[in-house]
């Protein structure tokens, strides 16, 4: 774990709103959307919260970190990159044969992940196995997971969501990435979600609902949750605009799976220069 | 050594169970995740012994198949236990995808394999599984004939590296090895030598057709029988051994697509020339009926394996 200042952080968050835009636009593919709104968390994990060493990918003390909404792969790279988990110039290659940085996110091809994801509603089943192994072992390290809003829409998210009460996670920490779009729309109007918080909270989770874009907001609920040694998984709650930090992307479905042409790439390095405003 | 005809039978989930135990108390990372049916699967016992290398994750195989992979990617050597249609269809993509994929340290082991949940009707007769995962990369996919090939071939499973489907019956089977046979996973077992035809079986025929051995050698026919448990990697050698003798009959309880019949058609399209003929399911569902019945409406029987090695010859 790091001590970076929320300024710091902020800017941290700003950098990996550009790589990823950078990459989506180089390879003119990929999803810049779900990227964007998970910038925030993703930065306050990998350059705060989470014990990792990027010279040792595999390290068995590490914190864990499951993209299970893989397709916003382009985020976790770019923290991946800056972090010096592989060469800052392979985000370059996003989608590119021999690649890293493969469509979805590959534990065979780029360190740093720590299990390939990609297919929804699966790689959070996967955290609570990484936990699971964590408190058989006696291992202090912690398991997190991030979700979006569409993918909780599987069936299997909610068998994952009670073995980790049944098995006392209280080394698992979910987000949930509620940007309220999926592919084909509002998610209010694809699949109505009801209220998430209420639904991990039945399942036995410890819940909260933030800003996802604060980073002092997740800093605070993670030092909050994490300290809770109390046999309860929890689940941060997250609202988010898809899109965040480029005017145009932001709550437009189209920005899910799309990439910027010259010119909006362009326009968006320029919003994206100097971070959120706050 | 291979006594015949046995004196003895046992279903070889059970033999899962009382190995996978034993395995279990000298390895503290193999973990075993049931899905509510231990009991069945035999896994009881080593959930009574060893609870804290022991998951049971409700009736969600789905969620369970997840939960292994990420087990296996702190060190753990799950095994995922459940009946073949679940553990084989039910969970198919998350082991593709979490599993297969990341070449994680997972097995599937399923009792309940082919027609021998019998009187459980079509529903829970598993004549798919096998081709399913032989379809998958990375994955290695066995059915041992008999008790004691069953407890070697798991603990052979349990000390390679990489995902394995290991597949068990319901109903007895006669103990036809001796426990101080060996196996190797992907090396086909020669229970006879022979050069007029080859009969090669797997799993639960691997009995019928030694009867079967039995009445065409009496015959005057000389027969190579092979135990071939594992259908993926084939062992082309020994099908190769096959092709020489120029006359194959295949038996297993699996569909008639995509199984051990497949798997040897495929080395023989590929790298030689002989005539081979397919015993198994006919590509139909089962219904509720004694193991034998329905073993007979699939042609899976000693009659039928003597007739078609002797049109062969």
């Amino acid at each position: 774990m790091s001590h970076p200042t929320i300024e710091e952080l902020k800017q941290q968050a700003a950098e990996l709103r550009k790589t990823a835009v950078t990459m989506v636009y180089k390879a003119q593919s990929g999803h810049p959307g779900g990227s964007l709104s998970a910038a925030d968390i993703i930065t306050s994990l990998y350059f705060k919260e989470m014990n990792i060493d990027p010279a040792n990918p595999d390290w068995e003390d590490r914190d864990r970190f499951v993209l299970s909404k893989g397709h916003v792969a382009p985020i976790q790279y770019s923290a991946l990159a800056h972090l010096g988990y592989v060469p800052f110039e392979e985000i370059h290659r996003l989608r590119e044969y021999k690649s890293p940085f493969q469509g979805h996110p590959d534990s065979k091809k780029c360190p740093g992940i720590d299990i390939s994801t990609g297919s929804l509603g699966q790689g959070f089943s996967c955290a609570v196995g990484m936990a699971i192994a964590g408190k058989m072992d006696n291992k202090d390290y912690r398991s997190f997971a991030l979700l979006g809003d569409g993918e909780i829409q599987e069936g299997q998210i909610w068998e994952a969501a009670q073995t980790a009460v049944k098995q006392k996670l209280d080394n698992l920490i979910a987000f949930v990435d509620d940007n309220r779009l999926q592919i084909d729309g509002p998610t209010e109007e694809i699949m109505p979600n009801q209220d998430i918080e209420k639904k991990f909270e039945s399942f036995g989770f410890q819940t909260k609902r933030i800003n996802g874009h604060s980073i002092e907001e997740i800093i605070r609920t993670l030092d909050e949750f994490t300290q809770e040694k109390n046999g309860v998984p929890k689940c941060i709650v997250c609202d988010t605009v898809k899109g965040k930090g480029v005017s145009f992307m932001e709550d437009v479905v189209a920005w899910h799976g799309k990439a910027p042409n010259d010119e909006e790439y362009q326009a968006a390095l320029a919003e994206l220069e100097g971070g959120l405003e706050s | 050594m291979i006594t015949y005809p046995a004196t003895d039978s046992k279903p070889t989930r059970q033999a899962f169970g009382d190995e996978i135990t034993e395995l279990g108390k000298n390895n503290q990372d193999i973990v075993v995740v049931d899905m509510d049916i231990s009991k069945s699967c035999k896994t009881d016992k080593f959930a009574k012994e060893l609870p804290d290398q022991h998951l049971n994750v409700g009736i969600a195989e789905q969620g369970g198949a997840g939960v292994a992979a990420g087990m296996a990617t702190a060190g753990k050597i799950p095994f995922l236990s459940t009946y073949a249609v679940f553990g084989s269809m039910r969970m198919a993509e998350q082991v593709r995808q979490e599993t297969c994929y990341p070449f994680l340290n997972v097995k599937i082991a399923c009792s309940h394999g082919g027609l021998t949940p019998a009187n459980d009707g079509g529903s829970h007769q598993a004549i798919e599984d096998m081709g399913i995962y032989s379809s998958m990369p990375n994955m290695t996919v066995i059915m041992p004939a008999d008790y004691h090939s069953t407890r070697k071939l798991v603990k052979e499973a349990s000390e390679i590296y990489g995902p394995v489907y290991l597949r068990f019956t319901r109903e007895k089977v006669p103990m036809i090895y001796d426990e101080n046979e060996e196996f190797t996973i992907g090396k086909a077992n020669k229970i006879q030598s022979g050069n007029d035809v080859a009969i090669i079986a797997n799993g639960d025929t691997v009995s019928i057709a030694l009867e079967a051995t039995k009445q065409l050698t009496d015959q005057g026919i000389s027969v190579q029988l092979l135990d071939m448990h594992t259908i993926k990697p084939i062992d082309r050698e020994a099908v190769q051994e096959c092709m020489d003798i120029g006359n194959i009959v295949t038996v297993e309880d699996h569909n008639i697509i995509n199984g051990l019949g497949s798997a040897v058609s495929n080395v023989v399209a590929e790298e030689g020339n002989a005539r081979v003929r397919k015993i198994g399911v006919q590509d139909q569902f089962g219904e509720s009926a004694p193991y034998e019945k329905l073993l007979e409406l699939n042609g899976i029987t000693v009659d039928n394996i003597v007739r078609k090695a002797k049109e062969l010859v």
